[in-house]
């Protein structure tokens, strides 16, 4: 729950999300939910040349399950409250 | 947990702002389906009307007809919305026959098995 939480706040950050097949593109983040998953606007891929069928994709959904990382700004993340939470939740988990 | 009522569409990760569009769908084994989708649940398994999968190898490209498909939600990697006003593919792509396509994708997998076997060979040498 704290990372759907911690992602519901980043709505409308550009992030770039990298898969488990080394896919890697760059977006607005529109929506999470509780898989996860993530669904992206205004998307572009990292490498487009060796990803060509992707040209025409500007809206995507991914699986949470296929993802590697999803890389943040970093002036988007405020350490410290992440901090905190993580605290909180291993005290009441 | 409430039910999401018709506006709640815009801002959730349902599917249900994909249906009846034609979408690129990516699977875990690296092939891309294209297809309308006309249904889907929690596990993101979905259906594709008139799918077809479009192979490329290098420059060329093919897509098969495949018909009316049921994905299940674990193979998907990326369920993307392919938009009517862009070129799909780049301009200097060729579209090929079938039978082309699977000819270069076997040129193409034969020559890969031979960099891994030759790799293997060369991995008891220990370069680092």
């Amino acid at each position: 729950m704290l990372f759907f939480s911690y992602f519901k706040d980043l709505v409308g950050q550009e992030v770039t999300v990298e898969l488990k097949n080394d896919l890697a593109i760059r977006g607005t983040l529109h929506s999470v939910d509780q898989y996860l998953n993530i669904k992206l606007e205004n998307t572009r891929v990292v490498d487009q040349d060796k990803y060509p069928h992707m040209l025409s994709v500007r809206n995507c959904f991914i699986r949470g399950s296929v993802v590697r990382y999803v890389q943040l700004p970093p002036d988007g993340v405020d350490v410290d409250l992440l901090h905190d939470a993580a605290r909180r939740e291993a005290r009441g988990g | 947990m409430s039910w999401a009522g018709p506006e709640d569409i815009y801002l959730s990760t349902s599917l249900a702002s994909y249906l009846d569009r034609k979408l690129l769908v990516l699977l875990r084994d690296g092939r891309k389906l294209m297809g309308t989708l006309r249904s889907f649940d929690q596990f993101a398994n979905a259906v594709l009307e008139g799918a077809c999968e479009r192979v490329i190898v290098g420059e060329q490209y093919c897509d098969i007809p495949l018909g009316l498909y049921v994905i299940r939600g674990e193979n998907v990697v990326l369920i993307g919305e392919l938009d009517t006003e862009r070129e799909e593919l780049p301009p200097h792509m060729i579209r090929v026959s079938e039978a082309d396509i699977k000819r270069a994708q076997k040129v193409e997998r034969e020559a890969s098995e031979l960099r891994g076997t030759m790799r293997k060979r060369m991995e008891f040498l220990d370069f680092d």
